[in-house]
């Protein structure tokens, strides 16, 4: 994905005069032949992330269509208080692409992941919160984000499903549908989801886009009030907002996701999904745990057609 | 035109008055004062900004990045037309447009929000930025800081980048009311010069000496008046 990002944020520069690429050296050479096409609108600030956000926000009261990016760790956790008062107090608008999500830099330690930061984001008002399963998805978010003037944090990672789902619009689209609860898959953990949910009687639907929420699917495709989210970063980052959702029905809700817990060990992305219960066999436990009972009758009546 | 245009101007003499409407009394908080020669200066010989045609160019942009102690800048404001002089008794009240800290988004003529510390000068930068790659080489843009206000490390971030990066539209007016807790040796002019800027100190009550400091020229460089209070 972050490949796709450079090269369709060097052709943004190429035909959109008010794009700029702000850069804290992270990805900064990938960037090499577009600042020498556009020395003034791409810019290297250095290791400097507090910079990062508020020459965004400076860069959007002049009137142009700031890009930046660094690791997620570094665009939303470090320089937090930039993006509260630089971008949202001041009411400028700005595109934040990150690289690195929950665990890319499994190796690298907690320094490296950023599990919390969609739920940070999720404290301010008005931001658009993609989490892109696939690269074609990444590309259409980011060229509709360029041509706007609001607050969108784009959420890149190494992780991805094997096709890419999301197409045309960005509220949640459904995968299957089914009756005895409703599983919201976000993300590159959408392949997972349906590996997991194989053979249950569950509607599952993509969030490529987690904020807004979309409400209006969810309440459209609900039949029984039992919903499972599952997120690519903090466990249960959208719980209040399936409460939202869902407030005037009795309900029940599940949040899965990254461990609030530290993970202290290293090795692959995959050794941490797994290890955070996102592979698809502990997804398929912990759903059916939460199910209970409901599946078990379900499964009957599955096999009883 | 906007319905401040039409707002009586006021003069420098007027200024305790306006800022008495905000206090009660005319004696006026020390942060809010030491700001208010600055002020005065840039705004009524300085800056390219005017209320009754706030988007034309070329222009200047000020931003107030030390928002703490705002009724000076108020007082400026209203002496300019931006501000009507009734609404300075409502100072800090509920529906007020005059907050303890300035919200762009509620007062015309506030160009940043500020209160929190360290944020005012970064947001330059990239008013600068952008300003270099929109090609609008008339338009300068001047914040305001204090000695103190420097104690946050965001400030040396955008100090030390926009030295490098030679941005001549950036102008930083440090009001020095001696007011950083440990100081800064050599004064604060040290950390701007030694990052490639243009430094001048002046008093920061000597209009003369005010104005000549912020008309200075400065050629490939950011441009830093340290103003002594």
């Amino acid at each position: 994905m972050r490949e796709r990002f450079v090269r369709v944020a060097t052709e943004l520069l190429d035909t959109d005069p008010r794009v700029a690429i702000l850069l804290a050296d992270i990805s900064a050479d990938a960037f090499d032949a577009a600042k020498s096409r556009h020395p003034d609108r791409v810019v290297n600030l250095g290791i400097r992330e507090q910079l990062l956000i508020s020459a965004a926000s400076g860069m959007a009261l002049a009137g142009m269509r700031p890009i930046a990016h660094t690791f997620a760790s570094f665009l939303v956790e470090r320089p937090f208080e930039q993006i509260k008062l630089d971008l949202n107090h001041q009411g400028a608008g700005a595109v934040l692409v990150s690289s690195g999500a929950s665990f890319d830099y499994s190796s690298s330690g907690r320094t490296h992941q950023s599990p919390g930061d969609v739920a940070l984001l999720g404290t301010l008002p008005g931001w658009t919160v993609h989490v892109p399963g696939h690269a074609d998805e990444a590309e259409r978010m980011l060229r509709a984000a360029a041509v706007g003037n609001g607050l969108v944090y784009l959420r890149l990672s190494a992780l991805a499903n094997a096709t890419p789902l999301a197409v045309r619009r960005l509220g949640f689209m459904v995968l299957r549908r089914g009756t005895l609860a409703t599983i919201v898959a976000v993300g590159p953990l959408a392949d997972a989801v349906i590996d997991a949910t194989a053979g249950m009687d569950v509607t599952v639907l993509y969030a490529p886009t987690i904020r807004p929420f979309d409400h209006e699917t969810l309440r459209a495709t609900l039949t029984t009030p039992v919903v499972v989210l599952v997120e690519p970063y903090l466990a249960g980052t959208s719980v209040a907002a399936v409460a939202d959702a869902l407030a005037d029905l009795p309900h029940r809700v599940l949040g899965l996701g990254v461990a609030r817990d530290e993970l202290r060990h290293y090795g692959t992305p995959a050794e941490h999904q797994a290890a955070h219960g996102l592979d698809p066999a502990s997804l398929r436990a912990q759903i059916t745990g939460f199910l209970g009972a409901d599946l078990v009758s379900g499964r009957l009546r599955m096999s009883a057609r | 035109m906007s319905e401040a245009s039409t707002l009586p101007r006021y003069t420098y003499d007027d200024l305790p008055r306006l800022m008495a409407l905000m206090t009660g009394d005319e004696k006026h908080d020390l942060a809010a004062e030491s700001t208010l020669d600055v002020l005065w200066v840039l705004y009524d010989r300085v800056l390219r900004i005017n209320p009754a045609q706030a988007d034309a160019e070329p222009r200047d942009r000020f931003y107030l990045s030390k928002g703490h102690g705002p009724m000076a800048f108020y007082a400026i404001l209203t002496a300019n037309g931006f501000i009507d002089a009734s609404e300075l008794p409502r100072y800090g009240q509920f529906d007020s447009v005059l907050g303890q800290h300035p919200d762009r988004n509620l007062l015309c003529g506030a160009e940043i929000s500020s209160g929190s510390l360290g944020h005012g000068l970064p947001i330059a930068v990239g008013s600068a930025l952008g300003l270099r790659a929109m090609g609008l080489t008339d338009d300068r843009v001047f914040v305001l800081t204090g000695d103190g206000e420097l104690d946050e490390g965001s400030g040396h971030e955008a100090i030390a980048f926009a030295g490098r990066a030679g941005l001549e539209a950036l102008h930083c007016v440090v009001v020095d009311n001696s007011s950083a807790t440990y100081g800064w040796p050599g004064g604060i002019e040290a950390r701007f010069a030694t990052e490639g800027w243009s430094t001048v100190r002046v008093s920061g009550r000597d209009h003369h000496a005010l104005e000549a400091a912020f008309t200075a020229p400065h050629p490939g460089r950011p441009h830093a008046v340290v103003a002594v209070v």
